[in-house]
């Protein structure tokens, strides 16, 4: 029996429903619907006073959570997509972002966003956001990669007491699988390495994830042992994981699916120039998505954020140098 | 009570006397900002409720301060004094002291306790409607909101934002112990209202909301007392949100450096530009419900109280750079 990625999803706010009543779903069809990925799936008809169907209004569905967790709740607030929380934006950044900070009471809530790309979405079905609210103080962000640690880190971020921008990426959703679910989690805020190498480091995150190791997979095939770092959550940012890898192998690569201008690829390579610039071998390189809105043809869409192919050229030139 | 405004609203004495002392105690702290300001002892601005302290001040008094919810905005003072802020907590947010609840790391009106039910306001208007909304959503939740209400205010401009509609069209659907007053104050900030919406009154939109709309001409306090007494405690029977339009004048600028030279004369000396606190006392002591030399009594205290706040906050210690902790998260571990 495989488990998928939206299926550790909806197990994890099933068993947070199970284990704490103060625990509640707040969005767009999440009830009888169960949510337009089905995320929320029955959920309702078992917890119908807590898993409540909002009105399309995004900024107040956070103002919702923020309200409800300072009186003693822990939503968790589902965007129908992670676009569309750019109507929430001036909620999570400027009210439960600086919450903490100015009153002293902190802000449970948890904010899921279905991000990244799938073929024919277009320019607001796809976009990656996590820069946009990294860029905050306030504000944890996590980018699961994997289907246990979609279970793991949701489960995490509702224990925990600040802001948690959520980013789980809608390619994984349905064809990301796992026999079970690791029952050895690692922390939020801790990277993890995908696959070990030698030559070069690739740090990335969500869906990228899976297309540096296919680049990383064709490699090896030449003698290439490209090491591919998870980083699981942009804020916090590991960096010892990062900077460990790239002493061992002299050379990064920063991979991204969101738009290129500054985000965390930007951060990364900054980071360790600033902090590591004697391990490196190589200018360290960054890859993104481009740079104009997110097409909806697929064969548009599948050369506008970064593939196994463009991957691999960017690390030959990396390998090169 | 034989005045015809408060002839059968159930409003006690006690409630009219109480409003009262607050709007002479916001008004005298508010004077007192207003100089600390001009003399160069205040940093950032200073924000005053100058003319509303009748409509802001009567929500205050309305609520129950062991359990209410009070989400109050920029002009709203003398709602929170009523509401039992402690002087002391203003002068200490607007001096900067260490001790106050912002801690210096924010100042002003921006202040609060939201675990004592008083949410500390953002800039961004229109935001705490929902998050009232949540604070109630919560408590049904856990089965606490029985005889709850919560109350916010935004002014005529606020109600422009999409914030605002977002909340009180959620706060409708949940039907939730709500009361949203609305400072028709004539100006938001410089912008006056034909500019910002074109119904013929902001009471209108009550109706396509939902929501139950009263409008009160806010420079009385009884007037205010009257609609919002009965605002509060039809919330609190399941009435569902309600959505109270006063009708007023906002007597200063948008803030201490703006002189509101934009408002007409004619403005000023109409009906709406009558001073509330003058009314209202005018009222109390003409009904009675207080005397004259009560009323002095109360300015005399007013002024002692508030002269030891500022005193208080002036000596106290500011925040120390260099012992702040930069902060920004509670969880142990996840700070940059």
């Amino acid at each position: 029996m495989s488990v998928t990625y939206i299926d550790a999803i909806h197990q994890a706010q099933l068993e947070l429903l199970r284990e704490r009543d103060d625990v509640f779903l707040y969005g767009q069809d999440i009830g009888a619907f169960g949510g337009a990925f089905k995320a929320t799936k029955g959920l309702q008809e078992e917890f119908p006073e807590r898993v409540l169907d909002s009105p399309i209004s995004e900024d107040a569905m956070v103002g919702v959570a923020i309200g409800a967790s300072i009186s003693g709740m822990r939503p968790i607030v589902e965007m129908q997509f992670a676009d569309f929380s750019s109507i929430a934006f001036n909620q999570i950044v400027n009210h439960a972002g600086t919450h903490f900070y100015r009153t002293g009471v902190s802000v449970p809530i948890t904010v899921r966003l279905p991000c990244g790309g799938t073929p024919g979405s277009g320019p607001f079905h796809s976009q990656m956001v996590e820069t946009l609210y990294g860029h905050y103080p306030g504000i944890i962000v996590v980018t699961p990669a994997t289907v246990s640690d979609a279970y793991h880190l949701l489960k995490q971020s509702v224990e925990i007491d600040d802001p948690v921008v959520f980013c789980e990426h809608k390619f994984l959703y349905r064809w990301l699988k796992t026999d079970q679910i690791d029952s050895d989690p690692l922390p939020l805020g801790v990277a993890r390495i995908t696959r070990p190498g030698k030559h070069a480091t690739v740090v990335t995150y969500s869906a990228m994830v899976h297309e540096a190791v296919r680049a990383a997979d064709r490699l090896a095939k030449e003698g290439w042992e490209i090491e591919v770092v998870d980083l699981r959550s942009v804020k916090p940012l590991d960096m010892d994981t990062v900077i460990a890898s790239v002493a061992r192998t002299g050379r990064l690569l920063a991979l991204g699916e969101a738009f290129p201008w500054g985000g965390v690829t930007a951060e990364v390579v900054s980071q360790v120039v600033a902090e590591g610039f004697h391990l490196l071998d190589a200018p360290p390189m960054r890859l993104n998505a481009k740079d104009t809105p997110i097409p909806y043809h697929p064969d548009l869409w599948a050369v506008h954020r970064p593939t196994p192919e463009s991957i691999i050229e960017k690390l030959r030139e990396l390998l090169n140098f | 009570m034989s005045n015809s405004t408060l002839a059968g609203s159930g409003i006690e004495s006690d409630l009219v006397r109480r409003t009262l002392r607050a709007m002479i105690l916001s008004r005298t702290l508010e004077s007192k900002l207003s100089s600390l300001y001009k003399a160069g002892k205040i940093v950032g601005g200073v924000y005053l409720g100058t003319g509303q302290e009748a409509f802001s001040g009567s929500l205050g008094a309305c609520l129950d301060q062991e359990k209410d919810i009070f989400a109050p905005l920029i002009r709203d003072q003398a709602g929170r004094t009523a509401f039992g802020e402690p002087v002391i907590e203003a002068t200490r947010t607007y001096l900067g002291s260490a001790l106050g609840p912002m801690r210096g790391r924010d100042g002003n009106i921006h202040r609060g306790r939201p675990d004592q039910r008083r949410p500390a306001m953002i800039s961004h208007l229109g935001t705490s409607v929902s998050l009232v909304a949540g604070m109630l959503m919560a408590r049904r939740m856990k089965g606490e909101l029985g005889g709850v209400v919560g109350a916010t205010c935004v002014g005529d401009g606020a109600t422009s934002t999409g914030a605002f509609h977002e909340g009180l069209n959620l706060a409708a659907v949940e039907k939730l112990p709500m009361v949203v007053l609305v400072a028709d104050n004539q100006f938001a900030y410089s912008t006056p209202r034909e500019r910002q919406f074109a119904c013929e009154n902001l009471i209108d939109r009550a109706r396509g909301y939902g929501v139950t709309g009263t409008e009160v001409d806010a420079t009385g306090l009884f007037s205010s007392l009257v609609a919002i007494h009965k605002a509060v405690e039809s919330a609190r029977a399941g009435g569902g949100p309600q959505m109270v339009v006063g009708k007023l004048l906002r007597l200063c600028g948008h803030g201490e450096h703006d002189d509101g030279s934009y408002v007409a004369k004619q403005l000023r000396e109409s009906s709406l530009g009558q001073d509330c606190l003058e009314i209202g006392i005018k009222e109390v002591i003409d009904e009675g419900i207080a005397t004259t030399e009560e009323v002095e009594n109360w300015k005399t205290k007013a002024t002692e109280h508030v002269q030891e706040a500022v005193a208080t906050a002036q000596t106290e210690a500011t925040p120390d750079p260099y012992k702040e902790d930069w902060r920004s998260l509670s969880a142990e571990g996840m700070q940059p």
